[in-house]
């Protein structure tokens, strides 16, 4: 098994004849990934790659192809609108690669997509993959295995290196989440870790943070009253100077909170092995399992 | 992004907040000129982007306009937590019969606005959070239906006795949380929130942040930024669409991706090194964004050695190659280059670099290390 993302997985690409949506549609197509439906408002009627039929709008596409799952590859200005648009279709879960959504917008998108039921991973984030089963965004397939580790991540190339990691020590992912870097986001590092728990086929746990706000804190306290399944973290931005935006516009000490310190210490008492370094994610698990 | 606190009262006042009167000089002279109009006692206000101005000596009281002169001469040019002071704020000194703290910040932990007052004003929120959380009261505000009007007036309470007292902070507070909105603010706060002996409530002083995705869609608030106010070589990244942050250490970073580039300057400091800088060149890179990165990394005179630390994914290996090899011929670098490559292209950016002279190392741990040893 894996979590959020599997064969049934049935994906309508918002923005698919975008230079993004469509590059990365052609690469989640080729991994494998049921691609059904894409939506550009007013490009209804076309076949992308003449394969992938495409929608004016998603209710459209959720009308036509059944799509469950939906990735979004629109421009900041707007991706909180396309959230909205997917939440009305009915889609279960929604995922946003678009980096620059404003916070105050995404403080009204939340409240509406879990209103209707629906799931939304990101915004700012690399998308999921579950190895040989089905990819949703950017996350590089060739770097990825099947295997038994779950793993989840607020970055996206510091995921690639794990992963890069774990693969090339034979150790294979059962999904890999990248939740994304923004302040305000829709699945959290509690989402995902009481995901892999539930999941049959996740052995062990990598979880990857980096400084700024408390959900690694929370995950830590999460993680010692309810995962049973060994957890190793690691967490980026050691050496990084309070009040800066590193880049992710969540990452970023303000005053005296959300330093690497003082999350490296909620994860050790919780029992969450702690890496130093990337490359001790494989001794640190092989320690575990 | 920042505001100085007179554009956050701009700001303020257009929203219908009463704030007293002031202006901005940038010069002893205008200091004067203004003093002379307001007429009476002023204060001289350091503008910069840092807290503490006070402490520091950047905020002074004068009895008349050549006093404010004088003050502005001493302040104007100073330095506060590095920043060169180049602008004082002169507003008249108020009389103050009480001082509390209203603020409204977008909060991560409940995914909401949330306001916070506090009677504690006048000093740092974050000391009355550790030393007095009593005194603090929170409320996340549902952005449906905006702050309420009960809403405010509770809270308004927990700061004055006086109905109208309480009335008057309930109606800044729920112009403040509309100016946050209005204005694409993470966060605004009035602090202190002061009442005058005649029993009238008014902001005294502001801080406003601008959420910085909010920028493209405000091009109004977007001008109001101090290019003075920032360090040279960040401005010039973020115009070639770079996040650069400058640090105190030895080694040059250029990487792409947030995590990736936190994680190599810890790795940096892991092996015995000192980062010079945070450096992400971002996901589409081409290589004109990978020789301004280069540009801004050598303008560094402390930079002993300089390591590419590149994950391909979206980023391109031979991107970031070609943009290595064409540096190197507009400006020849004086330190040793370590560069790591691999993922997308690795195989073609490697032998771009290699027909150049350059050799490129698949492991982050082994770059690391050598770029550690070299400086």
């Amino acid at each position: 098994m894996s979590i959020f993302i599997d064969r049934e997985t049935r994906l309508v690409v918002q923005g698919i004849t975008g230079r993004d949506g469509s590059f990365h549609a052609k690469q989640m197509m080729a991994y494998g990934t049921k691609v059904v439906a894409g939506v550009t408002p007013g490009k209804g009627g076309q076949q992308f790659e003449g394969a992938v039929p495409v929608f004016n709008t998603v209710a459209d596409a959720v009308r036509s192809t059944e799509a469950n799952t939906s990735v979004i590859y629109v421009p900041a200005a707007v991706a909180a609108s396309a959230i909205f648009e997917a939440a009305d279709a009915g889609i279960a879960l929604i995922v946003c690669i678009t980096e620059g959504i404003p916070v105050l917008d995404m403080t009204k998108v939340l409240p509406y997509v879990r209103e209707r039921g629906a799931r939304l991973v990101g915004p700012n984030c690399p998308g999921l993959i579950s190895p040989g089963k089905s990819k949703v965004g950017i996350i590089p397939g060739n770097i990825c295995q099947p295997g038994k580790i779950g793993i989840v991540s607020r970055s996206g190339t510091l995921t690639y290196e794990i992963i890069h990691q774990l693969s090339t020590h034979g150790m294979g992912q059962s999904t890999c989440v990248g939740i994304g870097g923004d302040p305000i986001i829709g699945t959290n590092f509690i989402h995902c870790l009481a995901a892999f728990e539930a999941d049959p086929d996740t052995e062990a746990i990598v979880m990857v943070g980096e400084i700024g706000g408390t959900d690694e804190q929370e995950a830590a306290q999460f993680v010692s009253e309810e995962v049973k399944k060994p957890v190793v973290g690691f967490i980026a931005g050691q050496t990084a100077p309070p009040g800066r935006r590193m880049g992710h516009a969540g990452a970023i000490i303000s005053g005296s909170s959300g330093t690497a310190a003082e999350k490296m210490a909620a994860f050790e008492k919780a029992g969450i092995s702690v890496m130093k370094r990337p490359a001790d994610v494989v001794p640190l698990l092989e320690a575990r399992l | 992004m920042n505001l100085h606190e007179y554009q956050a009262r701009d700001i303020l006042r257009r929203h219908g907040i009463p704030v007293p009167s002031g202006e901005v000089a940038t010069t002893p002279k205008e200091a004067r000129a203004i003093a002379e109009q307001l007429n009476g006692k002023v204060v001289v206000k350091a503008q910069v982007h840092a807290g503490g101005r006070g402490k520091a000596g950047g905020v002074k009281l004068a009895a008349n306009a050549a006093e404010a002169e004088a003050h502005a001469r001493a302040i104007l040019g100073m330095k506060i937590k590095g920043l060169t002071v180049q602008k004082v704020l002169i507003a008249p000194a108020a009389e103050i019969a009480s001082e509390s703290y209203v603020g409204v910040i977008v909060d991560r932990a409940s995914q909401r606005p949330v306001l916070m007052v506090s009677p504690a004003g006048g000093i740092d929120i974050e000391e009355v959070a550790a030393k007095t959380p009593e005194k603090i009261q929170r409320l996340a505000v549902d952005p449906r239906y905006g702050l309420l009007p009960h809403q405010a007036l509770g809270l308004g309470f927990f700061l004055h006795k006086d109905v109208k007292q309480a009335r008057a902070a309930a109606d800044i507070m729920q112009k403040l949380y509309a100016a946050m909105y209005d204005v694409g603010a993470s966060l605004a706060e009035i602090n202190p929130l002061v009442t005058t002996p005649d029993g009238t409530v008014q902001a005294l002083d502001a801080k406003i942040s601008i959420d910085d995705n909010e920028l493209d869609r405000r091009p109004d608030i977007a001008a109001l930024r101090d290019l003075s106010a920032e360090a040279p070589e960040e401005v010039a990244a973020r115009e070639a669409g770079l996040t650069f942050i400058k640090l105190d250490g030895f080694v040059g970073c250029c990487v792409n991706g947030a995590g990736l580039a936190m994680a190599t300057m810890d790795l940096v400091k892991y092996y015995g090194g000192e980062p010079a800088n945070f450096l992400d060149i971002g996901g589409s890179s081409n290589p004109q964004k990978v020789v301004a990165a280069l540009r801004i990394i050598t303008g560094d005179p402390n930079v002993r050695s300089i390591l590419f630390n590149i994950f391909g994914g979206i980023t391109r290996g031979d991107d970031v190659a070609n943009g290595i090899v064409q540096a190197t011929r507009e400006f020849p670098l004086k330190v040793p280059i370590v560069i790591r490559l691999t993922g997308t292209n690795e195989r073609e950016g490697i032998e771009i670099l290699k027909q150049a002279g350059f050799s490129a190392l698949n492991d982050m741990d082994e770059a690391v290390k050598k770029a550690v040893e070299l400086a």
